[in-house]
């Protein structure tokens, strides 16, 4: 096995790993956008999921009750925006300012009263984790040219969290496209007053699309703070529910182009990560924070309508009004 | 529906009491973090208004929301968000440090400060330039773009100060310091020079400049034909096409003063106190802009009033710090937040209650 097929499996198997939160944010956005719900809100619940699935595990030493309290948080903030956006029609973009805002500051102070840390919560046991699972057959077929390490390296070791977050993207293709409540949200997200006509209840759909939304967050953040890492430290999201939501975009609403989109924009990380410090040839320092500008330049320029056409669900951001 | 409201519970009471409901809330957070709120609330007040170097404090801190404030503000008059006031302070401290930093050494002060002030208002807005033009002639939101604008701001800014701006020689990413000449003069060496005395802070003579741009965003919007025109197309696109008005050029222009006006944070920060370029200067002012304009209605006297409370909700957070175990300085995070949620997000949610609580008022009145 070379060196060099070695370091591109590494790569990629860092990819996946900084790509699984980026999927289930963007599997997440895409069913609230898709019902015509803004949700700028993605960081926000991330982050809250990541506070209190790291929280909820120190306490209990259980990473599964941690990802349950994640996704309970992390949908009631869903609510909130839905009470906000869908109840009382207030601005989408206003409302998940605010989310991304207030849990900022509550995750600090609530994690300062409650554990003494600086904001941090205690570092998990690796018991209060998700674990990686070795896949069958994974340290036999290691020495399998080429295939064998492929298995080995990429595509077995992984936690739990990680291979949800890959089943998130058929998943949500199966619910959007192929079953009632898909077709609904789709139409809800078109033109909702078509969907009113036909007697189905518009905020009732709204609500249970940001609930799922709520729930793949809560996830996508019980995964930074009790898989990828051991415990939350400040703002650990770090612009990763922004991220998740541009790539949702440079997937134009669909889920196996926004799937892609994570992949490419979780491999620009892996690699400026791995090129820090790195001196290249003809150009010097590799521009490591270039790098990492790369997902937003690209959203931009795709945005601008140079690469395809993003045209988002009709209805979005509109709140409806039954009677006009 | 609001429109059966007498304007004092319109645009007096509802607004009051959602800022009440948000400090309600964040008095129950303080309860739960474990002290007490009635504690926390004169701490923040004796914090911002309690000596004189608290004072220059909050009004340090309320010039640069004043600053993001009316960014914003001036956006929503046109019907347009601008979550970019953070990449686009940034910029503007760029401008204006790159303009000192590569002047200071032939220019005296009373020609490169302004050529500064400019400089960062030229940086402001060309960075707000782009996702206004997007908006305009693409159609790109301009939501997402600014967003990915502040991204992409901070990425620049962190390669230019670890890369290019850095002093040689030195580990923290931080330019060489700005000849004392381009400083923006304090406040406290403008008043001991006659002979006032008053504790020193970071407060300087930017504070002037953002009344003047208070001044300024007023005329424009409510005095002028072009602030006609801002309006028309925030309230009606299709009819201001029919007055005549190309939304277009109004989108663009609207983005550019916008960005201008979040940049002249560069002129409060850079000029004024850091006198270097460095990192994280902006430290979410663009973001507090959001709540400050909200809060005061996109009117510049609203403004002005709103981030003088988040100046002192800023500076009384440090005092947190010291005084309390169990919350720090990050409520004020969480009370931003939750204003921006109870008088944006919620904005309309008193508004039915309101209405009928005021109806039966006047059935009663006319019974």
């Amino acid at each position: 096995m070379s060196e060099a097929w070695l370091l591109v499996l590494l790569t990629l198997d860092a990819t996946v790993r900084v790509a699984a939160p980026l999927i289930l944010a963007s599997m997440a956005g895409l069913f609230s956008e898709r019902s015509g719900v803004i949700d700028i809100g993605l960081e926000g619940k991330m982050l809250a999921g990541a506070f209190a699935a790291a929280a909820t595990a120190a306490v209990t030493g259980s990473a599964w009750v941690g990802l349950l309290v994640a996704v309970l948080v992390s949908c009631s903030l869903a609510l909130l925006h839905g009470v906000a956006c869908i109840t009382y029609r207030g601005n989408q973009v206003v409302s998940g300012v605010a989310i991304n805002v207030m849990v900022a500051g509550l995750t600090v102070v609530l994690g300062i009263a409650w554990f003494d840390q600086g904001g941090q919560t205690p570092a998990l046991a690796n018991a209060a984790r998700f674990a990686p699972i070795e896949l069958p057959f994974a340290e036999a077929l290691r020495g399998v040219p080429v295939l064998g390490s492929l298995y080995y390296e990429l595509i077995s070791g992984h936690n739990v969290l990680v291979y949800a977050a890959l089943a998130a993207v058929p998943a949500t293709w199966w619910v959007v496209f192929r079953t009632r409540f898909g077709l609904r949200l789709r139409a809800v997200g078109e033109t909702p007053a078509a969907v009113d006509t036909a007697g189905i209840s518009v905020e009732w759909l709204r609500y249970r699309a940001v609930l799922v939304t709520g729930a793949l967050c809560g996830v996508a953040g019980a995964y930074l703070s009790t898989a990828q890492s051991a415990g939350f430290v400040r703002d650990m999201t770090a612009g990763k529910g922004y991220i998740a939501l541009a790539a949702l975009i440079f997937g134009k609403w669909r889920p196996v182009p926004a799937f892609l989109a994570c992949l490419l924009f979780g491999f620009l990380d892996a690699a400026a990560t791995r090129l820090q410090g790195v001196e290249l040839p003809g150009i010097g320092q590799a521009p490591v924070a270039l790098i990492q500008a790369l997902p937003y330049a690209l959203t931009v320029i795709l945005l601008a309508g140079f690469i395809g056409k993003a045209i988002a669900p009709k209805a979005i951001g509109v709140p409806y009004v039954k009677e006009r | 529906m609001s429109r059966d409201l007498p304007r004092w519970i319109d645009v007096g009471l509802i607004p009051a009491v959602n800022i009440l409901l948000a400090f309600l809330v964040a008095g129950a957070v303080v309860l739960i973090a474990g002290e007490n709120p009635l504690d926390a609330l004169s701490v923040l007040v004796t914090g911002a208004f309690g000596y004189d170097e608290a004072i220059g404090y909050t009004l340090y801190y309320a010039t640069n929301l004043v600053f993001t404030g009316l960014a914003v503000a001036v956006a929503f008059h046109a019907g347009l968000f601008n979550i970019g006031g953070e990449g686009q302070a940034y910029i503007g401290g760029l401008g204006a440090g790159l303009v000192a930093l590569s002047l200071d050494a032939w220019v005296p002060g009373w020609a490169l400060i302004p050529l500064a002030i400019a400089a960062s208002g030229l940086f402001g807005a060309a960075w707000a330039f782009l996702p206004g033009w997007l908006q305009a002639h693409r159609g790109s939101h301009v939501v997402i773009t600014t967003i990915m604008f502040n991204f992409l701001a901070s990425a620049l800014m962190v390669h230019l100060m670890v890369n290019v701006l850095i002093q040689p020689g030195q580990m923290s990413p931080e330019s060489r310091e700005i000849a004392g000449t381009a400083w923006m003069p304090f406040v406290h060496e403008m008043l001991a020079a006659v002979g006032i005395t008053v504790a020193r802070s970071p407060l300087n003579l930017s504070i002037a400049w953002a009344g003047l741009a208070c001044v300024f965003v007023w005329l424009l919007i409510y005095r002028t034909r072009w602030g006609y025109a801002i309006r028309t197309v925030g309230h009606n696109e299709a009819a201001a096409v029919y007055a005549g008005i190309d939304p277009k050029r109004v989108v663009v222009v609207t983005m550019c003063i916008s960005g201008a006006l979040a940049g002249f944070v560069g002129v409060n920060e850079i000029l004024g106190v850091q006198h270097r370029l460095l990192l994280n200067f902006t430290a979410g002012y663009g973001f507090t802009g959001i709540a400050v304009a909200l809060m005061g209605r996109a009117h510049p006297v609203g403004i002005v009033l709103a981030s003088l409370l988040f100046g002192a909700l800023y500076q009384g957070g440090t005092e947190l710090d010291f005084e309390f175990d169990n919350i720090t300085r990050d409520m004020v995070v969480v009370i931003q937040g939750l204003v921006i949620l109870f008088s944006g997000a919620l904005a309309y949610m008193l508004n039915p209650l309101a209405l009928r609580l005021w109806r039966r008022m006047q059935r009663e009145d006319a019974a």
